[in-house]
């Protein structure tokens, strides 16, 4: 395995590095706060908004050509 | 050594023509954008697109880095009949092939390419509404942000950035290939299932990326057919003594703003250091397209991947170690080349994102796409007691791309921003102040009629009944505002400002 030097890390928070204390855009955010507490809302939202015939939908999204 | 970074994001989204029978994308295409266009240059529309067609005199996207002489039928075609349009913004808004593409003006930082990449979006939803006022009420276009169809139909979202033609093309094939094999665990946008035919869906029910699947070969010239993970298409699109244009065809293209934050600031770092040869040259992966492969199919992020001088290490342990690397390539030789202040903000972000993706993923929903997805598809299967093989399962992948803001599963996330939205929308219509894409956009807006054609690193100027004069920008740094924007503003006619660019 790769030496590694990290090993305090992994806590899910930014540890202070000398680059990083500078300007850093915040780590958490509102969203993921979001996304976690209120599964049941959004699975309430993409039952409501779910193409209705999922079958046809996949069946017809065809992209053939690109780049 | 490093020259500054300017990049920008080329994107081709789906494309689907509901209510008719037999459905030509190439007609879809040139429908939607038309009716952007339309909508825009209409009186008392602002400044959003005038009806100035892109210059192809100086493509040639069959020339290759690594010195070849192509062969011709390796060549892309160019396709100069169908639309192709330049936005006040420096952006070209066109169709390619069988998709609607936009690429961002050329942009000075990670952030810039952040808020251009939005106003893309932005620009392909009310194209939407702009087209389906014109269709008959039974039929409806829909644009979707994704890169396969899950049938084995890929298209790309490709990423450009500018470096020091001096660096050894062998350099920049080693190192970069690394960071795009691993970079996949916060860049991947996530899919379920595999297009790869030898794949099961009991094997892969879902992977990080849209692309790796597509992926043959490690460097090459195509796009389309055996892609390479290294893309050698030399069109620098700039002074071809001084610069390169790295065409990075991997990626996925993102929803989440971090995720396309962290993909480009990233990435230019990494190629800030190949050009200083800054990196350990051990960081080197072997046999890299099974390798992509092998890091997108396994969502635990434990897979081994063998390295150049023997030893192993997971993706993760690898993105560290460019992590590390890059922390002290910006201390000793400071953040000028790769965006100044926002590189530190990459830095910054990039080991926070690593730090979770090792002890706590949950914490990057709305951050990573992939990770995002995947909580949605679990939740969804959980609450219907769905099979893996279900197919709504398929269609929530789908319409996680969608990019009409009533049906978009995406947009209804709260997912966190880094862009103001009132300056992504301001962004559809301005150029950004820092690159020559000021000039362009800046140009468009006060002489829509002059302009006869532009391109990336020229306009041609009508100046009186009969006269063209081409105005070569081959400095991608020049033509800022703090250059011309002065200028710009004090003539009052194309004649004028030509000759003052000449004196």
């Amino acid at each position: 395995m790769v030496e590694r030097e990290h090993k305090q890390r992994g806590t899910g928070e930014r540890t202070e590095g000398e680059t990083s204390e500078v300007a850093a855009i915040p780590a958490s955010s509102d969203g993921s706060h979001r996304l976690k507490e209120e599964l049941d809302d959004l699975l309430d939202e993409i039952d409501e908004v779910l193409e209705s015939n999922a079958e046809e939908f996949v069946k017809n999204y065809i992209q053939k050509g690109g780049e | 050594m490093a020259v500054p970074k300017t990049l920008g994001i080329e994107t081709e989204f789906g494309i689907v023509h509901r209510g008719v029978a037999d459905p030509n994308p190439i007609t879809a295409s040139s429908l939607l954008i038309n009716a952007y266009l339309s909508r825009r240059a209409e009186p008392g529309a602002g400044p959003g697109a005038p009806r100035v067609g892109w210059d192809f005199i100086d493509e040639t996207p069959g020339v290759d880095a690594r010195g070849f002489a192509h062969m011709s039928g390796l060549v892309p075609e160019i396709e100069t009949h169908l639309v192709n349009a330049v936005l006040t913004n420096g952006a070209r808004y066109y169709v390619d092939h069988a998709h609607p593409e936009l690429s961002t003006p050329e942009c000075a930082d990670a952030l810039s390419v952040v808020r251009y990449d939005r106003a893309a979006e932005l620009i392909l939803i009310e194209s939407m509404e702009a087209a389906n006022e014109i269709l008959p009420e039974d039929q409806e276009l829909v644009v979707y942000k994704n890169n396969s169809d899950g049938k084995g139909n890929s298209y790309g979202c490709h990423e450009n950035y500018l470096m020091d033609r001096a660096t050894p093309f062998w350099r920049i094939v080693q190192h970069a290939t690394t960071h795009f094999v691993t970079r996949q665990i916060f860049t991947g946008a996530g899919k379920v299932g595999s297009e790869a035919p030898w794949k099961t869906l009991d094997e892969v029910p879902f992977q990080l990326t849209q692309r790796a699947d597509f992926f043959e070969e490690e460097v090459g010239l195509e796009t389309t057919l055996k892609r390479p993970i290294v893309n050698t298409r030399d069109e620098p699109h700039a002074d071809p003594l001084l610069y390169r244009r790295l065409h990075v065809i991997v990626g996925d293209a993102n929803l989440c703003e971090v995720a396309t934050f962290l993909k480009v600031g990233t990435t230019a770092i990494v190629l800030a250091m190949v050009e200083d040869d800054f990196l350990d040259p051990r960081l080197t992966v072997v046999d890299p397209v099974r390798a992509l492969q092998a890091v997108s199919w396994d969502t635990g992020l434990a897979e081994p991947l063998l390295l150049g001088d023997g030893r192993t290490a997971t993706a993760l342990d690898l993105q560290w170690e460019l992590l590390e690397a890059s922390q002290k390539y910006l201390l000793q030789r400071g953040t000028a080349a790769v965006g100044g202040v926002v590189a530190e903000q990459v830095v910054g972000r990039w080991e926070s994102v690593l730090a979770s993706l090792e002890a706590r993923p949950e914490h990057l929903l709305g951050v990573v796409d992939w990770i995002t997805k995947r909580h949605l598809l679990e939740g969804f299967r959980a609450r219907h007691g769905l099979e893996p093989d279900d197919v709504r399962l398929a269609a929530l992948d789908l319409q996680y791309h969608d990019l009409r803001p009533e049906r978009s599963l995406f947009a209804r996330l709260a997912a966190e921003t880094l862009v103001d939205p009132r300056d992504a929308r301001t962004a559809m219509d301005q150029p950004p102040d820092d690159t020559r894409a000021f000039f362009r956009g800046r140009c468009l807006q006060r002489w829509p009629g002059s302009v006869i054609a532009a391109n990336w690193d020229s306009m041609v100027f009508e100046v009186g009944s009969e006269s063209l004069r081409r105005v070569p920008m081959m400095e991608p740094t020049r033509g800022t505002r703090e250059h011309v924007g002065t200028l710009i503003d004090e003539c009052d006619t194309v004649v004028e400002l030509l000759e003052r660019l000449a004196t």
